[in-house]
């Protein structure tokens, strides 16, 4: 196997960047996509929209957004110097702020969609049985809400394994930093290193198949039930 | 400039090219991404001549070379390097002899702000600074010599911790400009105008510090028999676009 120290570092970092938004987005993701099936307000349309953006702008629109918006000049880039931080640019925790937008929608519809599936009436009786609204929460939402916390978790993890646009924007190329598996993949094409490209690449499909044949089949089961 | 002969060939096949100049022909080029204005500049000169029309790809050379050699409808190469056209000269996707230096890069170290650099490698040597951009080494001619650069100055393994890489050139560029990078190693091509700097503050890179960037053109077997290519190559050699191809900081 012709792969490097370089290519498994980039595996590893796109596992523990993938790792770490998910477990991110279901807790930043959860209020949310619990606000949006809940609530009549008029603002649920605009904010729906908001959070669906980045399925449909390309990964270099939000690349270049938080290129411009994490550096010295932008406001984000203002606070974090403001805070001691420096600059978000060319960090891990920067490409973390990257993939939680990216993949927000990827976690916040399928919990949405649960949650709408569950409907008023479980609740209601459990209010009736004089359980306060947490309680609710926790013993009777997140049980019948698991299916769509495992999409949710699934689709995130995935879709943040093959992001590439935003990495590529803001990442800087660095070795165990910032260059994940799919910016290395794209290296070894450039370089005309396509023996590496093709180990990277083929496990990359391999995975991806593997998470939606995981979804599918998980999905026919519960369908069964 | 080593070869004589493809020249007076091109000059040949351009003179049986400008007879047939009255039927405007299309013609697709694929150009390295530091040669992005000046071949914008001079195609709109070339387009006005001639009559025939330009339609260029810019990019990294590697990327261009990978899409070339996978049957991109590309008739003209203007790569960053003389390494990548000489490959596919020799693979036979290009026209034997056709190869030759259209410009000679130079790079510059350069920064947005006014008053960062005073012209010379002081900044540089003091390190006071968070990210030093540069093109990817592997991938891009300016990013390699970038590294010559550092190397000779025996600066490569304390400012290692403050590289960040950018794909190709251009993306190097907008790590500078957005503020990003403090300053970074960029074709002087991309900030110079007119013979002078647009904006920012620089350091021209002595050219004794790195290998010399021939940036070499091929005729691509697809242009084989468009007269539109070959006159392209033939005007690119000409005085008007030596000029152009000077006042953008390159050499001839």
């Amino acid at each position: 196997m012709p792969l490097t120290q370089a290519d498994f570092d980039a595996v590893l970092l796109t596992l523990k960047l993938a790792s770490l938004t998910t477990v991110l987005l279901l807790l930043i993701g959860t209020p949310i996509a619990w606000w949006l099936a809940r609530t009549g307000s008029w603002l649920k349309q605009p904010i729906g929209a908001i959070v669906a953006l980045p399925l449909v702008l390309p990964p270099t629109v939000i690349g270049f957004y938080l290129l411009v918006s994490m550096g010295p000049h932008g406001f984000i880039g203002q606070l974090t110097q403001s805070l001691g931080l420096g600059t978000l640019t060319f960090t891990f925790s920067g490409l973390v702020i990257g993939s939680l937008f990216y993949s927000l929608p990827f976690v916040v519809q399928p919990l949405q969609n649960a949650f709408e599936a569950i409907g008023r009436a479980p609740l209601e009786a459990a209010a009736t049985l004089r359980a306060n609204p947490w309680d609710a929460f926790f013993t009777v939402v997140l049980p019948l809400a698991k299916p769509g916390f495992i999409t949710a978790a699934i689709l995130g993890f995935a879709h943040t394994v093959g992001e590439f646009g935003v990495v590529l924007m803001i990442g800087g190329n660095i070795p165990g930093k910032t260059q994940v598996a799919s910016v290395q993949i794209y290296n070894h094409v450039e370089t005309l290193e396509y023996a590496q490209a093709h180990w990277l690449a083929g496990g990359m499909l391999a995975f991806s198949f593997i998470v939606l044949l995981a979804l599918y089949s998980g999905r026919r089961v519960r369908q069964g039930w | 400039m080593t070869e004589r002969t493809p020249r007076t060939c091109l000059a040949l096949f351009a003179g049986l090219a400008f007879c047939a100049s009255a039927l405007a022909e299309e013609v697709q080029v694929a150009v390295a991404a530091n040669f992005t204005a000046p071949l914008q500049a001079i195609a709109r000169k070339f387009e006005k001549e001639t009559g025939h029309n330009v339609v260029a790809s810019f990019g990294a050379t590697g990327q261009l070379y990978a899409q070339i050699q996978h049957g991109a409808p590309f008739e003209v190469y203007l790569a960053a390097d003389d390494s990548t056209p000489a490959k596919l000269e020799s693979a036979g996707l290009g026209v034997a002899g056709s190869r030759f230096t259209y410009a000679m890069g130079s790079l510059v170290l350069w920064s947005a702000k006014a008053d960062y650099l005073d012209g010379s490698d002081a900044v540089l040597k003091q390190g006071q600074f968070q990210h030093l951009a540069i093109a990817n080494p592997k991938a891009a001619p300016y990013g390699l010599a970038a590294t010559q650069v550092l190397d000779k100055l025996g600066l490569r393994a304390a400012l290692q911790s403050k590289l960040v890489e950018g794909q190709s050139i251009t993306q190097a560029l907008q790590f500078v400009s957005t503020g990003n990078a403090e300053l970074g190693f960029v074709a002087l091509s991309q900030v110079f105008k007119d013979g002078q700097l647009g904006s920012g503050s620089a350091w021209i890179v002595p050219q004794t510090l790195y290998a010399p960037i021939n940036q070499d053109a091929l005729l691509l077997k697809q242009g084989q028999h468009n007269p539109a290519a070959r006159a392209l190559l033939e005007y690119l050699q000409g005085p008007q676009a030596a000029a152009i191809i000077t006042s953008y900081g390159y050499n001839r």
